[in-house]
């Protein structure tokens, strides 16, 4: 026993330590750990973020380049700080504060002294910057925008937060990434790919040399272009008579899907979230939560889409086969619920089709409606034809276009009213409104645009989408490329589309006609109603327009939705019809149209329900 | 003397063993210790050169050994002991301070630590006690001068302060227990060891119930035949809660906060996790940095010369007490299971030659000195592991440092000395 003892004890530790070592070493040990080795740093080497440009290949945005001071505090030797601090522009008290925080933070790495300085400043500066030991100027590249639109379709880039670098293993703290539109959808495509080089450190951090000789480094890739579909001076042009007024139009080429521009309005310069002053802007801009300028209108916004979605009641009533172009319904001025007369502002008389659309008669459509759901024998059947030939317009669901944002609109169906109302305590009559596209329908101006583009092409539509090529080949998501039909026959659009062109001729949008282009549009009026402090109020109408042109070859279909614009003619019709001219003859002719819509705004509109005083809506004065 | 000359009889398979330790000991305090520069290992301005340097007089200490006649060490022993019983004792007037302990002597080129001479002479002067005819280890008297032999030194190294090398000699109870002393002492011992540690993790009122726990199933479970008397095993179980209850007192009120942050990080007796952060910034930061030097090595190891945190120098004091975790970093779990296999391989070695010497001081000095090399072993890589809480001992043969290198090469050597006499010697 006593002999064997320090033998058990010298085996027992050898066994000791060597479960101890495969713990460590072949349980505790993961490959992966060379990410988190205080030992090596990575340094990075940025590529350059891809440019965009418009279909024409317009440079929309491109980069610059912005100059940190850096320091080094422990490299610093004693300096004239007067003159140092003239060149950089600040006084002698902020230098000395930014001093000691940098050498707060670490007297041997580098913090930036003064950030993104100007290239004059920059200039002078460089010259005498070896006087400065300690000192020296880090380049960086920021975002470089030619143009003064277009920012709720740009989108713009950040700094990456807690959430990214946690979701996302590529991002590094400190580096930027897309946050909306085009720079967060082609993130991946712009940014490129950042080169790493792996640098052993000591426990100082200071650099002792490359790790493992540049083994496992690898090079920086190019960011890619992008070309997108939007038209810059159509889009700039848009904004431009989107002055003072609050809304959203959205224009696509029918033919390929392509969206050519993207208004919302107010809008902001894209420039205003570059640079030394983005933090204050984004507040500015951010916080407005009246006008709000960062909510993109053209997409979010979701009113009634008013009397253009009759021309689609109009379509399902042919398809269903229960009108023909000269079923005729009578309007008293209006028409009857039971024993309620419901108003009408078309002069009333026999409708037809084509006068039902020019005229915009809600009684011709309520007919229209009420026979679509009579063909039926239940309510629930009805409503189910009707909402399955609605929804393949691309209403009510998210269109699966590539803005990184969106909203699905409404298309109502059985089983929203069966919760509304109870099951089998409804009727076509009890959700007449939906007949004049008010009611329970809402849309976002980009599907209204693409619905009028699938009007323009006689039933399809292309999925509507914002990139147009992607670098050399051009590649882009292939199902942006393939019609999707709607369920409406080819041959029931044309009466559809001659009461849409007699609105220019003889209709609700006469006085906006573009002399030489045949136009098919259509306007509505939509009533709306806000609470401000729990009190509802109607307010003044929204102005919204859809229209196409030339309705023998379409080359550009539109939605036009303008807060509280009153009747359809009015705001949206106007811009409607400056933008097709625009689009299709490159110039303006009618200028006093122009002159007005650049210079009237709604702002007296948007006023009225935070005056705290009575108001009066819909004045025919303007 | 043998007509071999003084190499004729040494162990050959121990020399080399020894020699296989030191040159990777050496090996990894260069890939510690190199710089960028390309300079000669002979460069006597790094470490690794001075090592070199040691080695180079470690091996002018194994000369002047295998040359001195064999019972020069038994006959001198008692003033070897003196000798460094005095030159303790001279720390308190002319030491030198290093690193907070008066430990050495400035011998100008050589700072020489007589703490580890301390153990060559005590173990000599232990042989030579308990070799006596006279002595008789069953008495208790003896017992008493044993213990006085080595604890001496352990009271005088304490306050340097060195609790570490102090708590060496402890080892050499093992050279106690081989010539009999009564075995149930390191059974006490092991118990107490139990009950402190059961008693942080898990407080008295646990640990007692426990012990009553026990003491009832071993009555309720124990053949009928067996009898155990009641009222010691009633004693003994009152003796260890009190013990028990005197750990509390004894970590509250006079260990320091370092050493609770030490037992709090070894038991993991600290739940919050950010006072563990803090801990193991602090208290803890060392055997944390060398715990994941090692764990980062994972089955193959880095390389030589490859280990990033041995290379970023992350591991503090890591040529001196942590050089075992550059193995694990550099050479992974082959390498650093290679040398726990090469140091259990050599004591193995070492038991088996001490236990065929013929004359009794040499079988006891070669006790000693294993059980000494076995200590520092286990203390040194238990704490680098993060087995045991931080203990400053130096790896025998691997750690960085003149004075041990050369003290530990005497300590083996004397023994092989012995050893190769063992056949002219014999009784």
């Amino acid at each position: 026993m006593k002999k064997l003892l320090l033998s058990s004890v010298v085996v027992l530790i050898g066994f000791t330590f060597i479960g101890r070592l495969s713990y460590l070493q072949l349980f505790r040990f993961s490959a992966d750990q060379i990410l988190d080795d205080p030992a090596i740093k990575k340094v990075y080497d940025y590529p350059e973020r891809g440019y965009i440009y418009d279909r024409d290949g317009q440079l929309l945005v491109g980069n610059q380049a912005a100059y940190d001071v850096m320091v080094i505090p422990r490299e610093v030797k004693p300096l004239d700080t007067l003159e140092f601090c003239q060149l950089l522009g600040i006084d002698k008290k902020t230098f000395d504060i930014k001093m000691e925080k940098a050498r707060t933070y670490s007297p041997r790495l580098p913090s930036v002294l003064v950030p993104q300085l100007s290239k004059e400043d920059y200039a002078t500066l460089q010259e005498k910057m070896r006087h400065f030991a300690g000192f020296y100027i880090q380049k960086r590249s920021l975002r470089y925008y030619n143009t003064h639109s277009a920012a709720n379709v740009l989108g713009y880039i950040s700094e990456v937060n807690e959430w990214d670098l946690q979701n996302n293993p590529y991002y590094v703290a400190g580096e930027l990434k897309g946050r909306t539109g085009i720079e967060k959808q082609y993130e991946d495509l712009l940014r490129g790919r950042k080169g790493v080089k792996h640098i052993q450190k000591d426990r100082f951090n200071r650099d002792i040399g490359p790790y493992k000789n540049g083994k496992l480094d690898t090079l920086p890739q190019q960011g890619n272009e992008i070309h997108i579909t939007l038209d810059k001076e159509l889009q700039e042009y848009g904004e431009k008579l989107m002055h003072g007024k609050r809304g959203g139009i959205v224009a696509i080429e029918p033919k390929s899907g392509e969206i050519l521009a993207m208004i919302s309005g107010p809008t902001y310069d894209p420039a205003l979230l570059v640079g030394r002053e983005r933090s204050k802007n984004y507040s500015k801009l951010h916080y407005d939560t009246i006008s709000k300028p960062t909510w993109d209108r053209s997409i979010l916004a979701q009113p009634s889409p008013g009397s253009p979605f009759k021309t689609l009641n109009a379509l399902v009533g042919l398809q269903e086969g229960v009108i023909d172009e000269n079923t005729q319904f009578r309007c008293y001025h209006g028409f009857y619920v039971g024993n309620t007369l419901r108003g009408c502002h078309c002069g009333g008389g026999v409708r037809d089709l084509n006068s039902g659309i020019y005229q915009s008669c809600n009684a011709y459509f309520a007919g229209v409606f009420r026979k679509i759901f009579s063909k039926y024998e239940t309510t629930d059947e009805g409503m189910s034809v009707w909402e399955k030939h609605i929804k393949s317009f691309g209403l009510g669901n998210y269109l699966g276009s590539d803005i990184p944002t969106g909203a699905p609109g409404r298309i109502p169906d059985v089983e929203y009213y069966d919760k509304w109302y109870g099951n089998g305590r409804w009727a076509s009559s009890t959700i007449i409104s939906n007949s004049i596209g008010q009611g329970e329908i809402a849309a976002t101006p980009l599907q209204l645009a693409n619905m009028t583009a699938a009007i323009a092409n006689r039933g399809y539509f292309y999925t509507p989408h914002i990139i147009k090529s992607v670098g050399d080949n051009g590649a882009i998501d292939p199902s942006y490329t393939e019609p999707r039909y709607t369920t409406i026959d080819r041959k029931h659009f044309d009466p559809v589309i001659e009461g849409m062109a007699n609105v220019y001729e003889y209709g609700t949008a006469r006085w906006v006609k573009i002399p030489g282009v045949n136009i098919a549009g259509k306007t509505g009026t939509v009533e709306n109603y806000i609470r401000v402090d729990g009190e509802r109020m109607q307010l003044t109408d929204h102005s919204v327009f859809v229209a196409f042109a030339p309705i023998e070859n379409p080359q550009i279909a539109l939605a036009v939705y303008i807060e509280n614009g009153y009747f359809g003619s009015r705001y949206a019709g106007h811009i409607a019809s400056l933008l097709i001219e625009k689009y299709i003859k490159g110039e303006i002719t009618r200028t006093d149209l122009e002159k007005r819509m650049l210079e009237k705004t709604l702002e007296h509109e948007y006023a009225k329900p935070y005056s705290g005083e009575p108001f009066k809506i819909n004045e025919r004065e303007w | 003397m043998s007509g071999k000359g003084p190499f004729g009889r040494l162990d050959w398979i121990t020399v080399i063993l020894y020699a296989l330790l030191v040159f990777i000991g050496w090996l990894n305090i260069y890939s510690t210790s190199v710089g960028d520069t390309d300079t000669s290992i002979f460069d006597f301005s790094t470490l690794y050169g001075k090592q070199l340097f040691f080695i180079g007089l470690a091996f002018a200490g194994i000369i002047f050994v295998l040359f001195v006649e064999s019972n020069f060490f038994e006959r001198f022993s008692s003033i070897f002991y003196v000798v460094s019983i005095v030159l303790l004792l001279g720390l308190f007037v002319f030491g030198k301070t290093i690193a907070g302990a008066t430990s050495w002597y400035d011998l100008g080129f050589f700072n020489l630590q007589p703490s580890e001479l301390a153990k060559v002479t005590t173990s000599l002067a232990l042989a030579k006690f308990l070799s006596d005819i006279q002595t008789d280890i069953r008495t208790r008297k003896h017992q008493m001068y044993a213990l006085i032999i080595i604890l001496l030194p352990a009271i005088l190294i304490l306050p340097q302060p060195d609790p570490g090398s102090s708590l060496i000699y402890f080892s050499l109870f093992f050279v106690l227990f081989r010539e009999g002393f009564p075995l149930y002492y390191l059974g006490i011992l092991i118990f107490a060891v139990v009950l402190f540690a059961t008693t942080l993790m898990f407080g008295t009122v646990w640990v007692a119930i426990g012990l009553i726990i026990i003491t009832l199933l071993i009555y309720t479970f124990k053949k009928a035949s067996v009898k155990i008397p009641i009222l010691p095993v009633i004693g003994a179980v009152v003796v260890a809660i009190l013990f028990s209850l005197s750990v509390n007192f004894v970590f509250e009120k006079v260990f320091e906060q370092r050493h609770r942050d030490r037992f709090a990080l070894w038991l993991s007796l600290e739940k919050d996790e950010d006072k563990l952060d803090e801990i193991r910034k602090t208290i803890g930061y060392n055997t944390y940095q060398s715990e994941k030097a090692i764990e980062s090595g994972g089955f193959s190891g880095k390389g030589f010369m490859e280990g990033t945190r041995t290379k970023g120098d992350f591991v503090p004091e890591q040529h001196t007490d942590y050089i075992f975790s550059s193995v694990g970093e550099e050479w992974g779990f082959l390498g650093s299971a290679a040398v726990i296999l090469l140091f259990s391989f050599f004591f193995l070695r070492l038991i088996y030659i001490a236990e065929r010497q013929k004359s009794d001081f040499s079988r006891m000095y070669g006790y000693g000195v294993i059980s000494i090399l076995v200590f520092h072993y286990f203390i040194n890589i238990g704490m680098v592991i993060g087995l045991l809480p931080t203990i400053g001992v130096p790896l025998p043969f691997f750690s960085y440092g003149g004075s041990g290198l050369i003290f530990f090469t005497m300590l083996l050597f004397v023994f092989l000395k012995l050893d190769s006499n063992r056949l002219k010697d014999g009784i």
